[in-house]
């Protein structure tokens, strides 16, 4: 057990990357789900064309590949992903403006592949909503904008919470996959560094990696639950 | 779907039509424009399109051709083959899990009124044990990430002197995870049905054994068909996870491609697409059943089930995670 105490720093560490990537991840594709949300319910057809085939690309590619592409794939187009140095960002989560573009490129999976998923989410929220809704904001001559701010939205909203929730679980847990693609130090590299390289004991190092994942995920579950509960009696 | 969104707007009159079609247009030439300088100017810069790096994958006159093909071919059906093993198996291991559940929460209401007061109290306390060892295993199983779970059932397994091959550390691995969630698919369909439905299996007499298999079981499978088949399109995601352990599935053969051809672009627009096909044909068949479920439960007085939020979102766990699917603890 005392790799534990020994190398707490190292796990603590791992934790703290690993929450750094689901923080940066979560905001690109919840930013990025919307914009494909919209696209998608847009009453442009083009525009929906496009929305519909990136949710259908990336929901139904693993996540694996997705990461390939990105490490594999952007390097091959000579990119390093330099456009996610933003310079304040960089300063608090150092690893975005490091030299080495792990961080970045699993970063740019992770979010690409979220984004569907937050789509999803959304618009489940959107169709959620009882149709004479914005039947009737139609009927009182609001415009289509009005109608998705003042009528559709913000019920939605309350639709869509507990998918999202389960979506941003869902990419913590997707996260691990980034220390297998070169992101040195998370708590899934931690996990392979400590047991195969320093040759430390395993079980104690797979408590100490399974506590680091279950301290993010269970109470964000049970976050939801009772939000879940809480709406199922309010409706 | 259409239907449903075409609710935000009205039937196009001949104005709004004409705006649409002319958005449509600008939108359009606006796409073309962005595809051709964010992906085609970059990819033909780099000499990314060049028969150099893709003939071997789609030239059948190119000498690499068949073999490229023949070793994909294989790749594939390790994945079919381990992603098979892995439903099968989570299926009976979860099928047995809810049920578990379900009747050690039953057990735990009993009084045991028949036995002596020590011995009652004694059977209380272990079935409440029992069943919250249970839960607390499911929450674990369930907060950890696929991939992590692999990883430990690889370097783990022989610390305990189990060695198995990398098909079967998958296959476990890919297991527990699944047959966790499959459980609890199936407890919360079992949970949602009427309380009616095990009252009257009661009162003609059936066993609780007899209650869950006959009864409860059997409709939870029916209104949980389409989360279940979702989680199908999520295991066949995961078992890419294969690769971090060395198992020789599609993309681990990818990668001994491009080591030999030096077309990684290529090889991964392929295996994406063999993966977009069959798992995109996976969620249509999904969506299917739900319509035809839906269409057969009209009989009054069964609520209406709302399996399509865990379809939905149960999908997005492939390929590492996974997230709470049905509710109801």
């Amino acid at each position: 057990m005392n790799v534990l105490i020994d190398k707490f720093d190292v796990f603590a560490g791992g934790f703290w990357l690993t929450l750094q990537i689901c923080i940066l991840a979560a905001i690109g594709a919840l930013v990025l789900g919307a914009i494909v949300a919209v696209l998608r319910i847009s009453p442009v057809p083009p525009l929906r064309a496009v929305g519909t085939s990136y949710v259908n690309v990336f929901r139904n590619m693993p996540l694996t590949v997705v990461m390939f592409f990105a490490a594999f794939g952007l390097p091959a187009l000579g990119s390093n992903a330099d456009f996610l140095r933003i310079p304040v960002l960089d300063s608090l989560f150092t690893r975005l403006g490091t030299d080495l573009p792990y961080f970045r490129f699993a970063l740019i999976a992770l979010v690409l592949y979220t984004a569907a998923f937050v789509c999803e989410a959304l618009r489940s929220g959107v169709n959620a909503v009882p149709a004479g809704q914005a039947e009737a904001a139609r009927s009182l001559g609001l415009t289509f904008g009005q109608n998705l701010r003042y009528v559709v939205l913000p019920q939605s909203w309350k639709a869509s919470i507990v998918p999202l929730g389960s979506v941003i679980i869902a990419m913590i847990k997707n996260s691990a996959l980034v220390g297998f693609f070169g992101v040195v130090g998370d708590l899934s590299a931690t996990a392979d560094q400590l047991t195969s390289a320093e040759g430390y004991a395993f079980v104690p190092v797979a408590i100490g990696i399974s506590l680091g994942y279950l301290i993010m995920t269970v109470p964000l579950g049970a976050l939801l639950d009772r939000i879940e509960k809480r709406q199922a009696v309010a409706r | 779907m259409s239907q449903q969104t075409s609710v935000l707007y009205d039937i196009p009159g001949p104005r709004q039509r004409r705006i649409t079609l002319i958005s449509s247009l600008v939108a359009s030439v606006v796409l073309l424009v962005g595809a051709y300088f964010l992906i085609y100017r970059p990819l033909d810069e780099n000499g990314q399109l060049s028969m150099e790096l893709w003939g071997p994958l789609i030239d059948p006159s190119n000498e690499n051709f068949s073999q490229v093909w023949e070793r994909i071919g294989l790749g594939f059906k390790n994945t079919l083959f381990a992603a098979a093993l892995a439903i099968v198996s989570s299926l009976v291991i979860g099928t047995l899990l809810a049920v578990l559940r379900i009747q050690l929460k039953s057990l735990t209401r009993r009084r045991f009124v028949g036995a002596a007061t020590p011995l009652a109290y004694l059977l209380r306390g272990l079935s409440a044990l029992l069943s919250a060892i249970t839960r607390v295993c499911v929450e674990v199983f369930r907060g950890l990430p696929v991939v992590i779970t692999i990883f430990f059932v690889a370097r783990g397994f022989p610390e305990f002197g189990l060695y198995f091959d990398n098909l079967w550390y998958l296959v476990i691995g890919l297991t527990i995870y699944n047959s966790v969630v499959i459980g609890e698919i199936l407890r919360s369909g079992m949970e949602g049905l009427p309380g009616g439905q095990a009252e009257a299996a009661e009162a003609i007499g059936l066993s609780p054994t007899q209650t869950t298999r006959m009864i409860l079981l059997p409709q939870a499978f029916r209104i949980m068909l389409p989360a279940l088949i979702s989680q199908l399109v999520v295991v066949l995601k995961d078992t890419s996870l294969g690769f971090i352990i060395s198992y020789e599935e599609t993309l681990n053969i990818g990668k001994q491609i491009i080591g030999a051809l030096g077309n990684p672009i290529q090889v991964y627009v392929v295996i994406a697409v063999l993966f977009i096909v069959v798992n995109y044909s996976l969620s249509k068949l999904a969506q299917y059943v739900q319509r035809r479920l839906a269409r057969g439960r009209k009989t009054a007085g069964t609520p209406a089930q709302n399996p399509p939020a865990a379809a939905l979102i149960s999908q997005a766990e492939g390929g590492g995670g996974g997230g709470g699917g049905g509710g109801g603890a």
